[in-house]
C-alpha cells in the first residue's frame, strides 16, 4: 500500500513538478527581460535565446546524467580493474580477446545478425504482401503483430514450452518433439544441442519483430504510386514480377530501415538468452556476457568492457541514422 | 479470359493459404501456453496441449482399499468404490496384474489367484467380493484404461497470484511501470516543442543528439548508473527505477513528439504568435492538444517497454518480495520450477495478458507510433 501512496506522490509531484518548473521559469525569464520599456526589442530577442533552453533544461539535464555520461564512465571503467580502482591498461580488452565465452558470445552475435533481421524482414514482407489482399487482412495482422506486446521473458516461457523434452518413451508435451518423434525422429533436448539451440532462440525474437516488420513495410507498400503497378500490369507483368520488380525496388529504403532497426534490438538481446540458456551450450551473447560479469562476476572493469564491444558494434547504424535524420532536416 | 480467371482464383487462394500459414504459426505458441495454464499438473504432463480438447485416454493403476474395509454381503466379504473417486470418466478394460493391464472387457468378471472376484463397471464402479475373508494389510490393484472428458481448471491462476507471490509481483510491475509512462510526457514534449518550433542555435546538433542516443545501448549505462544511484543514496529503489526508465525513454519520446509536432500546420501557430500568445501559452493550449495521437503512441511504447523490462528491474530494483517484478518473478520460477509447467505457463500468462489488454485496445495509436518512430 505504501508503495502506491509513493508512485502516486510521485507521479504528482512529477506532473506538477514540471508545470510548475516551465510556468515559473518563464515567468522568471519575462521578468527579467521585460518586453516593455526603453529596451523592449533588445529584452524580447534575449529572452528568445534563453527560453528554448528553458524548455529543453530537464530533458537535456536527464539524457546527459542517463545516457551520455554513462557513455564515458564505462570508458573509463573499461580501463581500470574489477572495483574500478585501479587502472589497468588494455588488460581488460587483451582478456576479452583471448577469453573463449567472448569468442562464443561475438560468433553467436553475428550469427544473430544475420539470420534474425533477415528473417524477420523476410517474413514480415510476406505478411505485409499477403495480408494487403485478403478480407480478414486486418485480423492477421494483429495476430502477427500480437508477439510485440509480449515481453521477452514471456515469449521466452512460451517457446520453452514449445522446445520441451519429455525421455523416450514418455509421451513428448512439446510441439516440436511431438511432431519430430511424429515423423520417426528420436526426442531430442532441443536447447542443449550446440548450433542448433542458437537458432531456436533466434526464432524466438523473429517470432517477435516479425509483427514490427510487417507494420512498417506494409505502410510503405500502400505508398507505392498505382500507376507503377498499372503499367506493368499492362505490360503482361504477373503478380510476382509486379511484387519483386516493381513494389520491393521501391521501398528498399523502407526496408533498410526495418533491418537496422532489428538489427539494433539484435545487438541488444538478453532477456531471451539469460531465461532459457543462460548462455549455457554455447549459446551465450555479448550482452548476456555483460550481465554474467556484473552480477556474477563482480567485475567491472571486464563488464564494461564487454558493453563497450556493443557499443562499437551500434556505432556504425548511430551513425548512419544521425546522417539520415540531418538529410532530412536539410 | 477464362484462363486469366482461372488464375486469379488461384492467387486467391494461395494468398488466403499463406496468410493462414503465418497467423497458425505465429498464433500456436502463445494458445499453447493459455490453454496450459487452465490445465492440471497431471493433464500436463500426460498429454501435450494440443490434446486437451479432446477426451484422454490413460492407463491407470489405482489401489483399492484394504481388506479391513471389506463389509459383509449375503455370505460374501465385499469392497467397493470407483476408480475416479467420484470424478467423471469411463473405463474401457481392466485388468489385475500389471502385465495384462488392460484385459477384461468392462463388466465382467475375474477371479483372481487369490479367489477374490473382481468387476468394474464402465463408470468406474468396483466390486471385490470373497467367500472368505480376505487377508494382507493392502488393497487390491486394480488396473484400467480410462477415457477421462477435456477438463479445464482456474486452479493454477489462484494459486500463482497467492502462493508463488504474482499478485504481488503483479503490483511491483504496476508502481514501475505507470509513474515511469506518465513522467517522461511532459519533460519530452516540452523539449520536442522547442526542437519543432524555437528557433536557436545549436538546434540542428541536439536533433542529432537525440537521434544517436536512440540507440545507445541501455548494458553501456548500467554499471555507471548504479554506481551513480548508490552515491547519491538513491540504491536499489523505485526512485531510481523511475528515473532510470524516464532517462531511457526520452530520446524516443523527443524524437516521435518532435517529428509529429514538425507537422503541425504553420498557421495555427503564427497566427496565435501574431495574436501576442507566448510560447508556453502555445504549447499548452494548441500543441499539446494536437498531438494527443503522438502522446499516446509514446505513452503506449513506454508502457509496454516498462512493464516487459526485465534486464532494468533486475539492476535497479532488489530482489526482496516488495521489489521483484513479474518479469523478475517469472525468471525466477523458470530457474526454481523449471519442469511445473502449470505454474509457469500461468504465471506468463498472468504477466503478458496486461500488455495484450492494452494491445488489442491501443493497437492504431501502437502502429502510428511505429511509423513515425522507425528513423527513415
Amino acid at each position: 500500500m505504501e508503495q502506491f501512496v509513493m508512485a502516486a506522490v510521485t507521479i504528482i509531484v512529477g506532473v506538477f513538478g514540471c508545470i510548475c518548473y516551465f510556468f515559473l521559469s518563464n515567468i522568471a525569464l519575462d521578468r527579467l527581460f521585460p518586453a516593455s520599456g526603453p529596451k523592449a526589442g533588445a529584452n524580447i530577442n534575449r529572452a528568445n535565446q534563453i527560453r528554448p533552453w528553458l524548455f529543453m533544461f530537464p530533458a537535456l539535464a536527464l539524457l546527459t546524467v542517463y545516457l551520455v555520461y554513462p557513455v564515458f564512465v564505462s570508458v573509463y571503467l573499461s580501463f581500470m580493474d574489477a572495483e574500478g580502482d585501479n587502472f589497468v591498461g588494455a588488460a581488460n580488452y587483451i582478456w576479452l580477446i583471448n577469453d573463449d565465452k567472448f569468442r562464443e558470445s561475438m560468433f553467436n552475435n553475428l550469427l544473430w545478425l544475420v539470420f534474425v533481421p533477415a528473417a524477420s524482414t523476410f517474413f514480415g514482407l510476406v505478411a505485409a504482401a499477403v495480408t494487403d489482399r485478403i478480407r480478414w487482412g486486418n485480423f492477421a495482422k494483429a495476430m502477427i503483430f500480437m508477439p510485440m506486446a509480449i515481453s521477452f521473458v514471456g515469449a521466452a516461457v512460451i517457446w520453452k514450452l514449445v522446445y520441451e523434452y519429455r525421455p523416450d518413451g514418455q509421451e513428448q508435451i512439446g510441439i516440436l518433439n511431438a511432431l519430430w518423434t511424429g515423423m520417426g525422429g528420436q526426442a531430442q533436448t532441443w536447447l542443449t544441442s550446440p548450433v542448433i539451440n542458437s537458432f531456436l532462440l533466434m526464432i524466438v525474437l523473429v517470432w517477435i519483430q516479425t509483427g514490427f516488420a510487417m507494420v512498417i513495410l506494409s505502410a510503405a507498400l500502400r505508398g507505392i504510386p498505382e500507376e507503377t503497378i498499372e503499367a506493368a500490369i499492362l505490360d503482361g507483368a504477373s503478380p510476382l514480377q509486379v511484387f519483386m520488380k516493381i513494389k520491393v525496388p521501391q521501398i528498399w529504403g523502407t526496408i533498410l530501415v526495418v533491418w537496422t532497426t532489428i538489427t539494433i534490438t539484435v545487438l541488444k538481446v538478453f532477456d531471451i538468452v539469460l531465461t532459457m540458456t543462460n548462455g549455457q551450450w554455447g549459446t551465450q551473447v555479448l550482452a548476456n556476457l555483460m550481465f554474467d560479469w556484473m552480477f556474477r562476476g563482480n567485475d567491472t572493469g571486464r563488464a564494461s568492457t564487454a558493453a563497450i564491444v556493443i557499443m562499437l558494434m551500434v556505432t556504425p547504424i548511430m551513425i548512419w541514422n544521425i546522417r539520415n535524420a540531418a538529410k532530412e532536416a536539410r | 479470359m477464362d484462363n486469366i480467371v482461372g488464375t486469379r482464383s488461384r492467387l486467391v487462394w494461395a494468398v488466403n493459404l499463406c496468410a493462414l500459414a503465418l497467423v497458425v504459426l505465429w498464433t500456436f505458441p502463445t494458445f499453447g501456453l493459455l490453454v496450459s495454464s487452465f490445465r492440471d499438473r497431471d493433464q500436463i504432463s500426460a498429454s501435450g496441449w494440443w490434446k486437451a480438447m479432446f477426451p484422454s485416454e490413460a492407463s491407470v493403476q489405482y489401489r483399492a482399499p484394504g481388506p479391513d474395509t471389506a463389509v459383509l454381503k449375503d455370505g460374501l466379504f465385499v469392497i467397493e468404490g470407483n476408480i475416479f473417486e467420484g470424478g467423471a470418466g469411463k473405463v474401457s478394460a481392466f485388468g489385475t496384474s500389471i502385465r495384462e493391464p488392460g484385459a477384461h472387457a468392462v463388466g465382467s468378471s475375474v477371479v483372481t489367484k487369490d479367489n477374490e472376484t473382481v468387476t468394474v463397471a464402465r463408470n468406474g464402479d468396483f466390486t471385490i467380493t470373497s467367500s472368505t475373508a480376505m487377508d494382507g494389510n493392502r488393497g487390491m490393484r486394480i488396473f484400467a484404461t480410462t477415457v477421462t472428458p477435456a477438463r479445464f481448471t482456474f486452479e493454477n491462476y489462484g494459486r500463482v497470484l497467492g502462493a508463488e507471490g504474482l499478485g504481488r509481483a503483479f503490483l511491483n510491475t504496476m508502481t514501475v511501470s505507470i509513474p515511469a509512462t506518465v513522467i517522461p510526457i511532459l519533460v519530452a514534449a516540452f523539449a520536442a516543442y522547442a526542437l519543432a518550433w524555437m528557433e536557436f542555435p545549436g538546434r540542428a546538433l541536439i536533433v542529432a543528439l537525440v537521434v544517436g542516443l536512440l540507440v545507445v545501448p541501455l548494458q553501456l549505462a548500467l554499471i555507471p548508473l548504479l554506481k551513480l544511484h548508490n552515491e547519491i543514496g538513491i540504491g536499489k529503489s523505485y526512485i531510481g527505477i523511475w528515473l532510470a526508465h524516464t532517462g531511457f525513454g526520452l530520446p524516443l519520446a523527443i524524437y516521435l513528439l518532435r517529428n509529429y509536432m514538425v507537422g503541425l500546420p504553420r498557421e495555427i501557430i503564427e497566427s496565435a504568435r501574431v495574436d501576442g500568445a507566448t510560447d508556453f501559452q502555445i504549447f499548452l493550449k494548441i500543441i499539446l492538444p494536437l498531438s494527443f495521437p503522438a502522446l499516446a503512441s509514446f505513452a503506449i511504447f513506454q508502457f509496454l517497454w516498462t512493464w516487459n523490462d526485465l534486464l532494468v528491474a533486475l539492476v535497479f530494483l532488489g530482489n526482496s518480495a516488495d521489489q521483484l517484478v513479474m518479469t523478475g518473478q517469472l525468471k525466477n520460477l523458470m530457474g526454481s520450477r523449471g519442469g511445473d509447467w502449470e505454474i509457469l505457463a500461468t504465471s506468463a500468462f498472468v504477466t503478458i495478458a496486461v500488455p495484450l489488454v492494452v494491445f488489442f485496445a491501443m493497437q492504431k495509436y501502437l502502429v502510428r507510433g511505429l511509423l513515425a518512430g522507425s528513423v527513415k
